[in-house]
């Protein structure tokens, strides 16, 4: 009989896929603790919390999202009507069609979301394939401010976890968009720009743009995006090198640069820099788009932007803007010093016994906040009964000791 | 906070001609990496050190972060396919990627008419994409090393391989057909690091530029 066999139950039985991992206690027990916290927090700055369906139709779960959540997403089908159906892997989407479709106010709606997404292959090398996403987005705000007040609360959201020495990357999307619209560069040819920039390969940009008989004022300025990065104070400088860009662009880079002064007076303890050639992010994001880095770790902890227009597939294009995070990545960051493990409730041990009196005092004892377990001798005691109070009786009464 | 930098080397000749432009940079090993065992190495600059690691391992250092910078050949950065950022081209170790067959097949073949290819190579990846955007079917079979024996023991038809001096290919026959890539050592840097150590990689990439400005 195979369940008898020893060589499988020591084997693969407890394997889990790649990228998919269990949350044992004392990690859930955190990162709940952390859940509940960032929400509060969320709902202080008037982020109201909606569930979006860990799954629906592939139409519309795609729509607007651009062909690299396609690949992202598991995909099945419903038994119920034969469509093909997405288990969602970026819950963004999902909340613009919140806002755009069944929230019918014109003005800014603020909305936050946590939950596990699912992606067909991990992000990065060692990553997980089921993020804890959280988020937050602001919808029907196009003024920059929004970018502002998004780019804050992600950075106290971030402390409030218990993340300091935060570095926060900006970049505009539409810097490039406004190029690309004055060289009139199809889909294609975008893509193959963006892939060289995004790897900061200056000579293979300048090769690139040759190759493809752009205007020498085209190929300058793709290499100007490419190589201008630093802190925020030096945005001013880059803004002059875009002197004899087109108007759009000149808005796009003065944009930028406003909403990183504006940042750099609200939060100096962070460390504000700038990088034109951020273009790696979602393909639908099309102004301020920024990053988040920690010590520990070798990649973005967090990432956002502004993608106003997405809901327009919904019947309402809407300003939008937000940040989004694996939750579960950021809490294993926390340094372990740093880390709640100890309970504030104290744990109480309450013996094997019938007595009635002693039920209704275990019912109480656990309604005023405690943590009763009972120890059940024969089968050996509790571990968390080694260093716990105990429930005795004493002299017909049953007291804490 | 006190930054410190480690850049990822491969031995061979990538190091024999990173290591003057690291000097000439002011970055300089303790001990000479060509001949000790160590596998970590302090420099003459106490927040720079240099770890030495097999060639097609020094993406996946810097993509996650174990190294910041690194120098490795683009054959195996393509190969890789990863996420981090290419932020100099050196210019060394120079060759080529290309699709080569046998001398006697080549003279009656046409590379618009592939159709099902039976490849050897150590590039899968590459020569899958390649083959893939000029809608050629391939089979591939992955090989360490002598690619060259492929073809003439049956084993493929073609090969997709380096090609420095081309005496390899001569002395089994084989010629070049199609040319894939030019092939240099880049210096690659983490995403992280370019971000959370700004000022240290930003400098340290100039300086080396600065020595390749002047060759």
């Amino acid at each position: 009989m195979s369940s008898s066999n020893p060589s499988l139950i020591k084997g693969d039985r407890w394997s889990l896929p790649v990228g998919v991992e269990e949350t044992l206690p004392a990690e859930a027990k955190r990162i709940e603790g952390l859940r509940r916290k960032v929400l509060d927090l969320l709902a202080s700055w008037g982020y109201d919390l909606v569930m979006p369906p860990l799954m629906e139709y592939l139409d519309s779960l795609l729509t607007g999202a651009g062909h690299g959540l396609e690949i992202e997403t598991f995909k099945l089908t419903d038994q119920m009507s034969g469509r093909m159906m997405g288990v969602r892997a970026d819950m963004t989407p999902q909340v613009a069609r919140i806002d755009a479709h069944y929230l019918h106010n014109d003005g800014a709606n603020r909305l936050c979301y946590l939950g596990p997404v699912l992606r067909t292959r991990p992000d990065c090398l060692g990553c997980s394939r089921v993020p804890l996403q959280l988020g937050a987005e602001l919808f029907g705000v196009k003024s920059y401010r929004a970018d502002i007040e998004i780019v804050e609360l992600l950075v106290e959201t971030l402390h409030n976890i218990g993340l300091e020495n935060l570095h926060v990357d900006l970049g505009h999307m539409g810097i490039f968009q406004a190029l690309a619209a004055v060289e009139d560069l199809d889909t294609a040819t975008q893509d193959q720009i963006v892939e060289v920039i995004s790897r900061r390969a200056r000579d293979d940009v300048a090769q690139l743009c040759q190759s493809l008989g752009l205007s020498i004022e085209a190929s300058e300025l793709f290499v100007l995006m490419t190589v201008s990065s630093g802190e925020v104070d030096s945005l001013p400088r880059v803004v002059e090198k875009f002197s004899a860009a087109s108007e759009e662009v000149k808005a796009a880079v003065k944009n930028l640069s406003r909403i990183a002064s504006r940042l750099k007076q609200h939060m100096p303890a962070t460390r504000l820099y700038y990088d034109l050639a951020e273009l790696k992010g979602k393909s639908y994001h099309n102004g301020l788009v920024f990053s988040v880095y920690a010590q520990g770790s070798g990649r973005a902890i967090a990432k956002g932007g502004r993608y106003d227009d997405i809901g327009i597939d919904f019947g309402r294009a809407r300003a939008a803007t937000g940040f989004s995070l694996d939750l579960r990545a950021v809490s294993g960051l926390i340094k372990q010093s740093d880390r709640d493990v100890t309970s504030s409730n104290m744990t109480i041990c309450v013996p094997d016994d019938d007595d009635p009196v002693l039920f209704d005092m275990v019912r109480q004892l656990r309604l005023d906040g405690n943590r009763v377990i009972y120890c059940y001798d024969k089968e050996g005691a509790d571990k968390d009964c080694d260093n716990a109070a105990n429930l005795v009786r004493k002299d017909g009464n049953w007291i804490v000791q | 906070m006190t930054d410190s930098l480690t850049i990822a080397l491969s031995k061979g000749r990538i190091l024999d001609e990173t290591l003057p432009l690291l000097a000439a940079a002011g970055i300089e090993p303790l001990d000479n990496p060509r001949i000790s065992r160590k596998l970590i190495f302090a420099t003459n600059q106490s927040h720079i050190r240099l770890v030495i690691i097999r060639a097609a391992d020094v993406p996946t250092f810097v993509e996650f972060g174990a190294a910041d910078l690194g120098v490795s050949g683009k054959d195996v950065l393509m190969e890789h396919d990863g996420d981090l950022f290419e932020l100099l081209d050196l210019g060394i170790a120079r060759c080529r990627l290309m699709v080569a067959e046998p001398a006697e097949m080549a003279a009656n073949d046409n590379p618009a008419n592939w159709s099902r290819l039976r490849i050897a190579t150590k590039y899968v990846h590459i020569t899958r994409r390649f083959f893939a955007t000029k809608g050629v079917q391939t089979e591939i079979i992955k090989l360490y090393g002598s690619m060259e024996l492929a073809p003439l023991v049956g084993l493929a038809d073609r090969i997709v391989d380096l090609v420095d001096t081309g005496n390899t290919l001569k002395a089994n026959n084989l010629v070049e057909v199609e040319h894939i890539a030019d092939i240099s050592s880049w210096l690659v840097g983490n995403t992280a690091s370019m971000k959370l150590k700004h000022e240290l990689m930003q400098s340290t990439v100039a300086a080396i530029a600065a020595v390749l400005d002047e060759k």
